[in-house]
């Protein structure tokens, strides 16, 4: 069993899945958590000085926008659906839609398609208002496939 | 008089500093441009743990590949705007083919193979140094003229001899 489930499992325990991303250390390298919200979760990353990509603008770095959204897309799963495994990205497009400042990010996740193996799911970024979105992000996800074969639907 | 750009060390040091040791989250991840010339740009990012994705394997996680594969991407478009203007990526989409290898350095490399007036296209891979054998395989646009003012990295492609 992977730490990761077994933070899991004692997340679910102690109602706080704010636990998942301690157990991920890129997760805590870049600020980015769960965070228990009420009837939808939301993940967060904090403004730190390091997510900017223009500093002249100023404007946080692409990169940083679509690894919270893949985050968001695994904290989504390993919480809201009845995996086994640790969820294993496939793929993901990201569309960037406005420049980020630099304050918090937060977004949120929805699975669009869950299948036995493959998981479709959707995320979407924003800061200060949720109507203007920063950030769009489909991806795929291998759900419960132990070994390396390429994923057939 | 002889362009800062016509000897490679010297190239590699300017794009160095423009497009990672200026840019705060390039610099975080510790991003080192190993090539850069017309229309194709190549980085490499070290393995570290604070960018593990899975303690447990010790495989890096996709967002330390999605930001270097986006610069890398972005860097390979400011080689062919021969007329300095800010761009900013439009979309960007990562097929994760196979897990990295834990404690190896990725190598990213990006071409920009096509400018629009407006739009710029490019493909990038991401590898442990054979390219046959990827790890990422990315896609990328970005818009060209976008709001704000011209940053030194987005201005370097108007420079002769690159």
């Amino acid at each position: 069993m992977s730490s990761l489930l077994e933070r899991l499992a004692e997340a679910r325990k102690a109602g706080d899945v704010g636990l998942l991303a301690e157990a991920i250390p890129y997760a805590r390298w870049m600020r980015i958590a769960p965070e228990n919200g009420i009837g939808e979760l939301l993940t967060r990353m904090r403004y730190h000085d390091g997510l900017i990509g223009n500093t002249f603008l100023p404007a946080l770095h692409g990169g940083t926008l679509g690894a919270m959204l893949e985050m968001t897309a695994i904290f989504h799963l390993l919480w809201e659906t009845e995996t086994e495994t640790v969820p294993k990205i496939v793929n993901i497009t990201v569309d960037y839609l406005r420049s980020a400042r630099p304050v918090d990010v937060i977004a949120r996740a929805t699975v669009t398609k869950q299948g036995r193996r493959m998981v479709n799911v959707f995320a979407e970024a924003w800061q200060d208002d949720r109507s203007k979105p920063v950030a769009t992000a489909n991806a795929h996800f291998l759900v419960k496939s132990s070994d390396d074969a390429p994923p057939s639907l | 008089m002889t362009s800062p750009f016509a000897d490679r060390d010297a190239r590699i040091a300017l794009f160095q500093k423009w497009f990672s040791d200026t840019i705060p989250h390039s610099k975080a991840l510790g991003l080192k441009v190993i090539d850069a010339r017309r229309g194709f740009a190549s980085m490499q990012l070290d393995w570290r743990e604070e960018l593990v994705g899975n303690p447990e394997t010790g495989v890096l996680a996709g967002g330390p590949l999605t930001a270097m594969l986006d610069g890398c991407c972005g860097m390979a478009v400011a080689t062919m705007l021969k007329e300095p203007k800010p761009f900013a990526t439009l979309d960007l989409r990562i097929d994760y083919v196979r897990p990295a290898t834990p404690g190896k350095a990725v190598i990213a490399e990006a071409e920009c193979y096509r400018v629009t007036n407006s739009v710029a296209f490019t493909r990038a891979f991401a590898h442990h140094g054979d390219a046959k054998d990827p790890i990422a395989a990315a896609a990328g646009t970005f818009m060209l003229g976008t709001k704000g003012i011209v940053t030194r990295a987005q201005s370097i492609g108007a420079e002769p001899k690159i």
